[in-house]
């Protein structure tokens, strides 16, 4: 391996490690921000409950996705020091915008939403909340904005004095085509995911309940419903955004479309496969379910538009790409086998989370409660799913993305850092596998300590001007 | 220098504000973290002593608890905007530095988890573990940004790229980062936080630790003066300029009033002494780097200078905008979390562990 693959598998495991987080973390603000609404109106103290049982289990999610997150703004620099050099001008900005506007933000309200229980009046603690989910969605849009420009470099000019590309337009950058399809599908994404979290975690202990004739009955009952709602609604978003980025992606980056199908040659009517088996170079696929059109329509919005196939895409890029130095690449068609099944994995997954979650909601109807043993596993698997969703869609955007860092624009290997040798990539990315492997571990230990207990019963929290000065804190480290 | 336009310099001053901030703010969180095996020391080896020193041990975790994430974005920042104003400085040094900065990032990593999961367990030896955490990390993330920066206006073999137009590199590894003066700012960081540290923490705690507190950071702080006099002697001597030795007489001064301060029990004071050192210190910095991004020990000539590694008008442009309008709100809201969590804590504040073991 060179420093140039050394350099992809560091930035591929830091930045899928730090997505694993940062959807829950998005949703689950917006989530935990609705159930306090809902208690601070109706005086529900089951809500109350609810707000500070999630709230204890985000915190646990949250921590991680921090410090991963404090990784990520420094690996552009650090992994790609000419691809930072070349595209920096425009590149830059939305990073220095998400630190400003939403790490700021985010950051300041979280302290003050966790510590604030007996200091804030309970308006002012509520809005915090808000104010914290108001900065991950700041930050979804700032760094997507960032990501589209890789997917499809608008607003710039190229500078042959200064040999890099430069900012010609920064509102062209914000709304960047891609951006504004692509950020719906990543915060409905969020949304589902929480959703499917809550419902998954209330699940087990809605069953439980259920089990032992328990006295929460009704309030895990209204939590299963909340998740599985949130779940179905952000599911659906991700279903309509999803559809119109396959649109936007076969304008702007149709090789990707082609790589999601296998499809090798052009055609129209072109269908989708659910699964395939055999090779998917070309030679020897056999489809083994087949829905005549459906590429075509995802793509073009007609079942009858054309598909353009791989290899006519590969000659056209050869032809047009191939003289500089910036651009020339031995192949323009990314890894095949990964972009096909990664698209697959991420709406298999996600329409399972869905189904699951209707299920749960047709279930828990009236009084209904849910007992059976697969109930067990569907608690445990709903989370997961569309945290998988989520990476699996990731791998799918990136790695379909390949050969280029910027598309059409720059190649990877021509962005990798210019002085930073393969023996110091592989020591940083064995010290951050192993410390985030560890870290996993702990999490997940912890998260499971803390969703067993359950929903325990709180105190109302102290108006501040009532509190005595001599009270100990509500919350504390 | 000449060639260096309004927006430049206005860049180049608010990336040594972000650092003024960061260093500032998250100083007194890394003193706090390495000063915790210190003053939460069990006096005695018996149940109640424990008892007691792991409740301060907590006193002192809870001073920065609301705040030490905030504190962290100003770092973030000072990254980001550098990436945006100065994409060369960004690239070269960011690449250069890489084991190094990776090294810092693990010391974040593992002081933040410990942060925020200390005190989720009740468990001695997941207390134990995280404490190493908190403490190492602060530690390992102090020395090697006082190393990195030092490094960073000290010069290092930095050069143009012969193969790419326009780009710099770092040739040199981790090793060529650890001569002695950069390794003597490290220290001086250390010393300076720890000293920080401790005044904070007389500053927001009640009983025996407020005291126990400002006494050590009388005695850090006497360490970190003559640390810092040698080192902001050593710049000053390689690239001193009338502004970076007034700066660099600025903090002296700061530091012995904010110990002349602490004798008098004027915790207050003693902590806006260390904060204006810190401060100025940074300012000596950014005024022995100027007009460079990266000076180079190779010779002047390939220096990578802050003209050179500018991003263009019109996102310098941009960029102040966004920072007129929006920082003075960021200002805002701070200031009120510091003044929401201003009551002094103390041990009888700190509520029983969670029922989690
Ligand atoms: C769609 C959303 C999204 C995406 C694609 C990314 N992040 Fe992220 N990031 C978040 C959404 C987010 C968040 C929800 O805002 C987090 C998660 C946990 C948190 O603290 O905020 C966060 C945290 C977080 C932090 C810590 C903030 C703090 O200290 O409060 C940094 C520095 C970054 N991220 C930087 C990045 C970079 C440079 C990315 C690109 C490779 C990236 N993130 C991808
Ligand atoms: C957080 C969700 C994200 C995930 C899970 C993710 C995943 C990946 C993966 C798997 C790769 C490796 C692809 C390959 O080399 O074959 C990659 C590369 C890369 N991604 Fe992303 N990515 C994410 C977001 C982003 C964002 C928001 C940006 C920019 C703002 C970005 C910038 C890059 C860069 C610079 C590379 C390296 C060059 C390359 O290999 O193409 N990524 N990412
Ligand atoms: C029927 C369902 C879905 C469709 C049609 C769909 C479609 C797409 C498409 C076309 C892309 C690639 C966009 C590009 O590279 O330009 C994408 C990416 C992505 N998908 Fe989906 N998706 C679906 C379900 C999901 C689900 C359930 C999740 C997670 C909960 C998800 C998360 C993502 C993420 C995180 C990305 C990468 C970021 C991006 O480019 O938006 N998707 N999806």
């Amino acid at each position: 391996m060179n420093a140039l693959d050394l350099a992809r598998w560091q930035f591929a495991i830091t930045t899928v490690y730090h997505f694993l987080f940062v959807p829950i973390t998005i949703g689950l603000t917006a989530c935990i921000a609705i159930m306090q609404t809902i208690w601070h109106r109706g005086g529900d103290d089951r809500w109350l409950r609810l707000t500070k049982f999630f709230g204890k289990l985000f915190m646990i999610n949250f921590a991680l996705g921090l410090v991963t997150g404090i990784v990520q703004e420094f690996q552009f620099g650090m992994n790609w020091s000419l691809y930072s050099r070349f595209v920096g001008d425009i590149f830059g900005a939305p990073l220095a915008f998400e630190a400003l506007l939403a790490f700021f933000l985010e950051s300041t309200f979280l302290g003050l939403w966790i510590f604030g229980w007996d200091r804030l009046p309970r308006k002012a603690h509520l809005a915090s909340i808000w104010l914290v989910h108001l900065g991950t969605v700041f930050s979804a849009y700032f760094i997507l904005a960032a990501n589209s420009f890789m997917q499809n470099p608008v607003g710039y000019t190229y500078n042959p004095t200064t040999n890099r590309a430069e900012l010609a337009d920064f509102v062209a950058v914000l709304t960047n085509e891609v951006q504004l399809v692509t950020f719906p599908h990543v915060l409905t994404g969020a949304y589902m995911t929480a959703g499917a979290f809550i419902m998954g975690v209330a699940l087990y202990h809605l069953r439980k309940q259920a089990l032992d004739r328990g006295s929460d009955l009704a309030m895990y009952r209204k939590a299963v419903r909340f998740g599985a709602i949130v779940a179905l609604v952000g599911g659906l978003g991700v279903v309509v955004s999803g559809d119109l980025q396959g649109k936007v992606m076969t304008t702007y980056q149709p090789m990707k479309m082609a790589a999601a199908e296998a499809l090798y040659e052009s055609r129209t009517n072109a269908p989708f496969s659910v699964l395939t088996i055999g090779s998917l170079d070309g030679s020897s696929a056999k489809p083994i379910l087949e829905v005549p059109g459906l590429l075509s329509f995802l793509g073009t919005g007609s079942f009858n538009g054309e598909i353009k196939g791989i290899n006519d895409l590969q000659d056209a890029y050869a032809a047009k790409y191939g003289s500089a130095a910036l651009t020339q690449s031995a192949s323009y068609v990314p890894t095949i086998w990964l972009t096909y099944w990664n698209f697959r994995l991420m709406m298999g997954t996600g329409f399972l989370t869905m189904f699951f979650a209707a299920l749960a909601l047709w279930k828990t109807r009236g009084e209904g409660v849910v007992t059976g043993r697969i109930w067990k596993h569907i608690a445990i698997w709903t989370p997961l799913l569309p945290v998988m969703a989520n990476s699996f869609g990731w791998i799918f955007t990136e790695v379909g993305r390949q050969p280029w860092i910027v598309n059409g624009m720059m190649t990877t290997s021509s962005g990798v850092s210019s002085s930073v040798p393969a023996s110091s990539v592989i020591i940083s990315m064995v010290i951050f596998t192993l410390l985030y492997g560890a870290l996993a571990v702990v999490e997940v230990k912890l998260m499971l300590k803390y969703i067993r207990p359950g929903a325990v019963t709180v105190s109302e929290p102290i108006d501040p001007a009532d509190r005595h000065e001599d009270a100990p804190l509500v919350f504390a480290y | 220098m000449t060639d260096l336009t309004t927006l430049q310099l206005v860049w180049f001053i608010l990336i040594a504000v972000l650092w003024i901030g960061y260093l500032t703010l998250e100083g007194f969180d890394f003193g706090v973290g390495m000063l915790l095996p210190i003053l939460g020391r069990a006096t005695a080896d018996t149940a109640d002593a424990r008892a007691d020193a792991e409740k301060r041990k907590r006193v002192m975790l809870n001073t920065i608890g609301p705040v030490w994430d905030g504190n962290e974005v100003w770092v973030l920042t000072a990254g980001g905007a550098t990436f945006a104003a100065f994409p060369q400085w960004y690239a070269t040094l960011f690449s250069g530095f890489y084991l190094a900065l990776a090294l810092i990032l693990v010391g974040l990593i593992v002081r933040g988890m410990g942060l925020d999961y200390r005190h989720k367990v009740d468990n001695d030896v997941w207390r134990k573990r995280w404490d190493l955490a908190i403490t190492g990390g602060s530690f390992l993330a102090a020395l090697l940004w006082g190393v990195g920066l030092t490094n960073l206006v000290y010069g290092t073999p930095v050069k143009p790229n012969p193969a790419v137009q326009g780009d710099y590199i770092f040739d040199g590894n981790l090793l060529s980062l650890l001569g002695p003066v950069p390794l003597l700012g490290g220290l001086t960081f250390v010393a300076l936080f720890i000293t920080h540290g401790a005044f904070f923490i007389s500053l927001k705690t009640d009983g025996e630790i407020r005291h126990d507190a400002r006494a050590l950071g009388i005695k850090t702080g006497l360490a970190a003066a003559v640390l810092a006099v040698a080192l902001l002697v050593a710049l000053g001597v390689k690239h001193g300029s009338a502004l970076s030795w007034a700066a660099s007489a600025l903090a002296a001064v700061a530091l012995l009033a904010a110990l002349f301060m602490a004798t008098k029990g004027r915790e207050g004071w003693a902590f806006i002494g260390t904060f204006a050192c810190i401060a100025f210190a940074v300012v000596v910095y950014f005024a022995v780097l100027f007009p460079n991004a990266m000076p180079s020990s190779l010779g002047d000539a390939n220096s990578l200078t802050l003209a050179a590694a500018s991003s263009t008008p019109k996102t310098l442009t941009i960029m102040t905008w966004a920072a007129a309008v929006f920082t003075p709100v960021v200002l805002v809201y701070t200031s009120w979390t510091y003044w929401v969590f201003r009551k002094r804590i103390a041990v009888h504040h700190i509520p029983e562990p969670v029922s989690i073991r």
